[in-house]
């Protein structure tokens, strides 16, 4: 699960048009509903930053499209509140996951455009230059809300410092997904952390006819999360801690010699899967585990044509294999403020004001938990206790990985990942295509040349 | 006294305006007339096509400028395996999609030369698959195509139950190549057809009529009168197909996204996938200069070979 998950989503929600509409309703509720639930959110006491706000200030926000209806009714319900309270008109525009990496781009290079973009993981980190520091307002919300998770310190502060220059929003993972029946019937109570009883447990399965299934397409996210976690589980890594390639390991071909063990259980057609192709599959009985963010579960759970399926589901950690800990990143969403900005500091307050526990907590429990907190206090949130089956996605933004995992975070990184090129070098291996060895050293070429400095 | 007659008569002509003598002046005249078509080709052609030829020879990122590089894109794309299975793919896919697509889409016409009862009614039908947004197809092929849930897998296993196990469309290299194909095959046809029966139109009825009395056989008419007045309509019809058929993203983006492997990467795909999705505006333009060559070869070749004829100079038929 990384970066344009969202499509997945979408694409979801097209299929399962019925539990949208039921959302829809059930998101006025959850409005409703969830004003107040912040009171049992932790606070300490701390001093807001003073931020006074330049008079005639207004904002423009840009952030990806909502992956649940929620997603967008509330935040353009605290938007509105945030104006109704400061005065300051704000201007919130939706635009396809797939685009706002390139309006990021734009906005950074013409000094144009947006105050604030709400974008991916690796953004602020690329335009460092073209941003305002937010160190007091990120120090101010961690003071007050328990501090930072690692990935929320991770992508907000520029490498190596203790400069704020990005505040992540959350975050979205995928662990796996499965049916406990199978599992049963394989033999199993648990989804097993070892390499080894992972195998058996597909094996098993597989003859039982009810087999696993993970993306190896061009899948943005869930490819590129089935690559992460295989290389991660055996201890390999994309590059080292100064970002030079090191892919081409001894622990990278055992990754792949496992996977050779691992891919003839995975149900057919896997090689073409794209991100949508697991939600389907599983949705359908036709995959029985596989790995993927919440929204799988809550498409099942709000169609009634599968609330049986959903009843039927799990979640469990992904086996963390030699590494001892959970090998996943998230799909963080990471806000800047650009110089640029005329009203910077109505732009921090804005980003405050939504971070705040009266409007996140609503945001958090509205979304149903799918940008999981990067603030430890929102673990005491009543979403991680509305389902039990949820509370796997609570540590989201606690995992030790990100993109492009020991290097610094750089757009070389996130290009990796766009240009799939771990994914490919386990598709080759799984089909066939290429050995473990060959495989390792295409990918360190390929990955050479957006390292290249 | 008779020149004086003649001043006399003579009326001074009032001197026009500088504006009409300007208006009156030819080369002025072209110049302000072409004007307006010049600045559009400019801005929106030679503008976009001159920045994508200057980007191939920069390191320029999306969100970062570059700086001059010289051949670099070009010698790293000549080491690069993927480069070349996107080059090989989309000559074999415009080739056989053309040739499949002028195969059947001559038969086509033919039939529908024929006189048929509903007859504009069929002509229009045909032309559907042509008319839908060519992402809309996409997606349906991406459905008839998908590993869980084809149409094709569930009539052949579940209700024919002549095979045990669902078809893999896309999971491996050859079956997606000739999957895409065979899309881009249904989708082309049509304009084909269509373009093929407006040729067929003009061919006039009494030479079909002169080669029945000299005791010809279908196959002589269509050989020796269909064919010939056909060539200059199916030279340019070709010409285009090939273009559109080389240049083709749509289809393979929707239904596979280059995958399995990158097995089915065409250059268009390829330069995308590296420019935009991958950020790197410079390696994406350089493959997408790459296939001005093929695209101006292939254009030559169907012209030349195919249209080398007087009707081109405007004479008339020899």
């Amino acid at each position: 699960m990384d970066a344009w998950t969202i499509k997945e989503e979408i694409v979801v929600y097209i299929i399962t048009r019925r539990g949208s509409i039921k959302l829809g309703a059930g998101a006025a509720a959850a409005l409703a509903l969830s004003n107040g639930a912040s009171a049992q959110i932790p606070k300490a006491d701390a001093a807001a930053p003073k931020l006074p706000i330049e008079s005639g200030a207004t904002l423009r926000v840009l952030r990806p499209a909502r992956f649940v209806e929620p997603d967008e009714v509330i935040f353009r319900a605290n938007t509105e509140k945030f104006a109704k309270e400061t005065g300051v008109n704000v201007r919130v525009d939706f635009v396809g996951w797939e685009d706002i990496r390139q309006q990021t781009a734009v906005s950074a290079n013409t000094g144009a455009g947006p105050d604030i973009v709400l974008g991916w993981a690796e953004d602020p980190h690329v335009y460092t230059d073209k941003l305002i520091e937010l160190s007091d307002i990120a120090e101010y919300l961690g003071k007050k809300y328990g501090g930072w998770m690692f990935l929320g310190e991770k992508y907000g502060k520029r490498a190596k410092s203790n400069n704020w220059i990005g505040l992540p929003f959350g975050g979205s993972t995928g662990p796996i997904a499965y049916r406990q029946s199978a599992l049963k019937e394989a033999g199993f109570d648990k989804v097993p952390s070892s390499h080894e009883d992972f195998l058996k447990l597909c094996q098993a399965l597989k003859k039982a006819n009810k087999p696993a299934g993970f993306a190896l397409g061009n899948a943005v996210g869930d490819g590129n999360g089935f690559a992460n976690w295989l290389l991660w589980s055996h201890g390999a890594y994309l590059v080292d801690e100064d970002g030079k390639v090191a892919i081409n390991s001894k622990e990278t071909v055992a990754a792949l010699k496992y996977l050779k063990e691992l891919y003839p259980n995975f149900v057919a057609g896997t090689m073409s899967w794209g991100d949508p192709s697991n939600n389907r599959a599983f949705a359908a009985s036709e995959v029985w585990l596989t790995a993927n963010g919440v929204s799988l579960y809550f498409a099942l759970k709000n169609d009634p044509a599968t609330k049986a399926i959903a009843d039927d589901t799990n979640h469990a950690p992904l086996p963390s294999g030699v590494i001892g800990k959970q090998p996943q990143s998230a799909l963080v969403l990471n806000a800047m403020v650009f110089k640029h900005s005329k009203f910077q500091n109505a732009a921090k307050a804005y980003l405050t004001y939504m971070m705040e526990a009266e409007q996140y907590d609503t945001w958090l429990t509205g979304c149903l938990g799918y940008w999981a907190h990067p603030l430890k206090a929102y673990n005491a949130s009543k979403v991680w206790e509305s389902d039990p089956k949820l509370a796997i996605y609570r540590e989201g933004m606690n995992n030790q990985f990100w993109t492009g995992y020991k290097g610094p975070i750089t757009q070389a990184s996130g290009t990796v990942a766009a240009e799939y090129i771990q994914v490919q070098m386990c598709a080759s291996v799984a089909s066939g295509q290429a050995t473990p060895e060959d495989a390792a050293k295409e990918a360190e070429r390929r990955t050479k040349r957006y390292y290249r400095g | 006294m008779a020149v004086a007659t003649v001043t006399d008569w003579t009326r001074a002509r009032p001197q026009p305006s500088w504006l009409a003598r300007l208006l009156d002046y030819k080369p002025f005249l072209v110049v302000a007339c072409l004007l307006p078509a010049v600045g559009l080709l400019t801005v929106f052609l030679t503008y976009p096509l001159g920045l994508g030829i200057w980007l191939a020879f920069t390191d320029t990122k999306i969100g970062r400028s570059g700086v001059w590089v010289g051949l670099e894109n070009f010698e790293y794309l000549m080491s690069d395996p993927q480069f070349w299975s996107a080059v090989f793919y989309s000559i074999f896919y415009t080739a056989v999609a053309t040739f499949g697509k002028f195969g059947l889409g001559l038969w086509l016409a033919l039939l529908l030369n024929n006189h048929l009862p509903f007859k504009s009614l069929l002509r229009a039908i045909i032309l559907l698959p042509w008319i839908v947004p060519t992402v809309l197809s996409a997606i349906a092929f991406w459905w008839i195509y998908d590993p869980q849930f084809s149409i094709v897998s569930y009539v052949f296993v579940d209700v024919l139950g002549v095979r045990d196990k669902y078809f893999d469309f896309l999971g491996t290299t050859w079956p997606a190549r000739w999957s895409l194909i065979a899309a881009n095959i249904w989708r082309g046809i049509p304009f084909v057809a269509i373009s093929l029966l407006a040729g067929l139109q003009t061919i006039s009825p009494s030479l079909y009529e002169a080669a029945l009395l000299d005791g010809s056989t279908a196959w002589q008419r269509f050989r020796y009168v269909t064919f010939p007045l056909l060539l200059p309509i199916l030279a340019i019809v070709m010409t285009f197909s090939i273009i559109f058929t080389f240049t083709d993203f749509q289809l393979v983006y929707a239904i596979t996204r280059g995958g399995p492997v990158n097995s089915t990467h065409l250059m268009a795909t390829l330069a995308f996938q590296r420019g935009i999705a991958g950020g790197e505006l410079g390696e994406g333009s350089a493959i997408a200069v790459a296939m001005i060559p093929f695209l101006v070869f292939a254009t030559l070749f169907s012209y030349f070979a195919l249209a080398r004829r007087k009707w081109q100079q405007g004479e008339a038929n020899d």
